[in-house]
């Protein structure tokens, strides 16, 4: 069976997994990575494997998990995004001393942009720091090969490896071979040596040393050798070295301008090639074009011959587009170049989706305290923002602690605004518990409102450990959010709908009132999240709302205050109407109208 | 080089610009012809405006560059005013739109794929009608985008439902009609 698949470079990845032997593959969601372990659950069902999958609760229990696997001498990978990984920093650098038995592969998909992330930061700069080889994909079809060569690297030296994929391969998709994956199974085997897999400081010295010696092997490395994509090698001159989509990009812009340069690809940044490096030595003038770091480039010898990211001559923020990559080449060559002309029109921002249950649970935080201070989180509900009811968004489970950090510092002026974090499902787990169990103990007078849809929505509704079902879609032990708060030690828990906007408006005034002499007070806002409901049981509970032209007399304050994309100012009546085509009946806009203009149907 | 294709399809989060951009893909490797798309995932597909890209031929990079792009389908007119600048001049566009559009830049064809949709009794297949109306102004370069190859993608893809492959074939058909006769 050999079929030509277009395939998403995440399932490309998941392919390479699977192809290559990978066992056991763990992975949080985050994107760009968040494809790569549903694409190894939907490749294990359709080719009958039995591979063992697994969402875990964080990236941390991700890496580790998977790592226990590779030390019993399987192969594993762990899949997420790269701020996921500086929250399995502590494994990676540590796991990188003690190593592998089995082949280990380390996924971190980077998002230069940013598209859909904090930070532009780049791993393999991690990688550097851990002391792992790194290896930079261009492509989909790319990023297979190298699972292949990573778990081969990852064998020889006994070490993992990070696969560092961008935006631009995880999200593209590739017209690619694809046959029947047969694997070679092995059977756990642990080899206990308490010397090595619990080594003490004094041991870690000697493990640091022979990590050393291995890197400098690597170095050496033939499959993961730079390779020559264009021209002929010369003594002086220019050269270009590329990586990463910057290399596929290169190469078509090469092409189109028959550019005779030399060319390198390197598919390992670090660490870089030895003779590679002595190779460059020989070039009078070198461009390296890669994302999103110049890693690379501060480890060739000479700084004063190269052209890079850290000599300022590409931009060190934001992506590497094709046509930065064909302006900067044509400079670097002393070849003409007309830059076209960009609109940049101001665009449309991303919003909660019409009768998402975020909006109700918002605009009743916003009514209950208007001067507070809307501590949040990292999930689609960070959306929150356009409603003016997320104030800081940091990174995963700052919101309680930040709310925490607030309270106390206010605390020695005259007034106290009221704090309310809000944080998702998902995202509790993750890495929200640890916090709240902090604001118990130090009884911080904060709201801490859990936004439970079900899922982690944002990255494609994966499942949380409350929802049940595993990553294969098989049922599992869900746990139970109001224990867990009860179990860290709050004693204000009251779960409701935030569709019940007045009821829930209430709760939230409770909360607020309980919280100033007692310490937290959590409210869990439980309604599924609409992209995840039968279509049939959403049709079932649609109320429809009209606007009654009698009152509405177009003051806009729906329109801004709710935020639905649904509601929108009908140019010509000057009132407000509401877009059949996006209204869900979700109803919660018939209690924000001041004017009562928006009205239930057959409510008498 | 003679067989490459550069296409951008832009519309709004949720308007099923993903749907329309893998059955060209689809269809163009049921041609044999080797493919590249790239999409916008995560936050901006919460209603902000998203885009692929679509490339057909001897490509290595995914991404297409400002004013090089062949063809442009905008599911909404603003897509148009925000991504026309990869067509190259000249560079062909369908765009969904009741009124006509213009921009001497280019060859711009206008059409209510709106109406067609709302007529065909979903108002959210907006995609598909105007995936109709590229190819019916493609019709004259069958070889890249085959209707048949395309009707058999859908036929394949809505295999359990084919009272749902019959809708969507008939509104790509209706849609085809969008483009004037010459």
């Amino acid at each position: 069976m050999n079929t030509k698949r277009l395939m998403l470079g995440n399932e490309a990845l998941a392919y390479g997994l699977l192809k290559n032997g990978c066992q056991m593959a763990c992975a949080y969601p985050g994107t760009p990575s968040s494809e790569i372990l549903s694409a190894v659950v939907s490749l294990t069902k359709e080719m009958d494997l039995d591979i063992h999958a697994q969402w875990a609760v964080n990236e941390k229990v991700a890496f580790e998990t998977a790592y226990a696997g590779a030390q019993a001498g399987l192969r594993a990978a762990v899949a997420m995004k790269q701020v996921g990984l500086n929250v399995a920093a502590d494994p990676l650098t540590s796991s990188v001393y003690l190593g592998v038995k089995g082949g280990f592969l380390v996924i971190s998909a980077d998002d230069p942009g940013p598209h859909s992330s904090q930070t532009e930061q780049d791993s393999r700069l991690m990688a550097v720091m851990a002391k792992l080889p790194v290896l930079d994909p261009d492509s989909p079809a790319q990023a297979a090969e190298l699972a292949g060569i990573g778990f081969e690297l990852s064998e020889a030296f006994e070490l993992p490896v990070m696969l560092r994929p961008t935006t631009r391969v995880c999200h593209s998709r590739q017209s690619m071979d694809v046959e029947k994956v047969d694997i070679e199974w092995r059977e756990a085997a642990f080899e206990k040596n308490p010397g090595r897999w619990a080594a003490t400081p004094k041991f870690r010295l000697q493990l640091h040393k022979e990590l050393e010696a291995k890197l400098a092997k690597i170095a050496d490395y033939e499959p993961t050798r730079p390779r020559l994509v264009s021209g002929t090698p010369e003594k002086g001159g220019q050269a270009i070295v590329v990586a990463g989509v910057a290399a596929a990009n290169a190469r078509d812009i090469i092409k189109e301008r028959d550019l005779d340069i030399p060319v390198y690809q390197v598919v390992q940044p670090f660490p870089l090639h030895k003779s590679f490096i002595r190779e460059m030595d020989a070039y009078d003038e070198i461009l390296v074009l890669e994302e999103t770091w110049g890693v690379i480039e501060m480890q060739l010898s000479d700084k004063n011959r190269v052209k890079g990211k850290n000599t300022g001559f590409i931009s060190p923020a934001g992506e590497l587009l094709p046509e930065n990559v064909e302006e900067r080449i044509c400079a670097f060559a002393g070849m003409a170049y007309q830059a076209p002309q960009v609109t940049a029109l101001p665009g449309r921002r991303p919003t909660l989706c019409a009768g998402c249950p975020h909006r109700a649970s918002f605009y009743a935080v916003k009514k209950v305290a208007p001067k507070g201070i809307f501590t949040s989180d990292i999930g689609c509900y960070t959306l929150g923002c356009n409603l003016g009811a997320v104030d800081t968004v940091t990174c995963m489970g700052a919101g309680i602690s930040q709310a925490a950090g607030f309270t106390i510092a206010y605390a020695k002026n005259k007034k106290q605004p009221p704090v309310f974090s809000t944080i998702g499902d998902s995202t509790f787990f993750h890495s929200g518990i640890t916090g709240l169990i902090e604001t118990v103990t130090k009884k911080i007078p904060y709201v801490l409102v859990i936004l439970d849809n079900r899922t982690t929505a944002m990255t494609g509704h994966q499942p949380t450990p409350a929802s049940g079902r595993d990553a294969s879609g098989d049922p599992c032990v869900a746990v139970n959010i109001p224990d867990i708060v009860k179990g860290c030690g709050v004693n204000f828990i009251k779960t409701a709908d935030p569709y019940d906007l007045p009821g829930f408006i209430d709760i939230l005034k409770e909360a607020n009132a309980y919280c100033k002499e007692n310490g937290p007070a959590v409210v869990i806002a439980e309604h599924p999240c609409l992209l995840d409901m039968d279509k049939a049981e959403l049709a079932a509970s649609f109320k429809k709302v009209t606007v009654n032209q009698d009152v509405c007399d177009g003051c806009g304050y729906c329109v801004s205050q709710f935020e639905c994309p649904a509601l929108g100012m009908d140019n010509e009546t000057e009132q407000v109407c509401i877009d059949a085509g996006l209204c869900t009946g979700c109803a919660v806009c018939s209690f924000v109208c001041p004017k009562n203009a928006l009205v239930l149907e057959n409510q008498e | 080089m003679s067989n490459n294709h550069q296409i951008i399809i832009s519309g709004l989060g949720g308007q099923g610009v993903l749907f329309i951009t893998k059955l060209l893909a689809g269809a163009a490797m049921a041609d044999n012809l080797p493919v590249l798309t790239s999409e916008t995932h995560g936050m901006a597909q919460r209603g902000g405006n998203v885009i692929s890209y679509l490339k057909i031929g001897d490509f290595s990079g995914p991404l297409i560059r400002p004013a090089t792009a062949d063809t442009l389908i905008a599911l909404k007119a603003e897509s148009f005013a925000h991504h026309s600048y990869f067509l190259k001049p000249g560079g062909l566009a369908v765009v969904n739109s009741p009124d006509p559009v213009e921009d001497g830049r280019y060859r711009v064809f206008s059409g209510d794929a709106a109406a067609l949709a709302r007529a065909a009794g979903n108002v959210r297949s907006e995609n598909v009608a105007m995936l109709g109306f590229f190819l019916g102004a493609m019709k004259d370069d069958a070889r890249l985008f085959n209707p048949d190859s395309l009707a058999r993608m859908i036929n394949e893809k809505f295999q359990a439902k084919p009272a749902v492959a019959q809708n969507v074939l008939s509104l790509l058909e209706s849609g085809m009609q969008l483009y004037p006769a010459r």
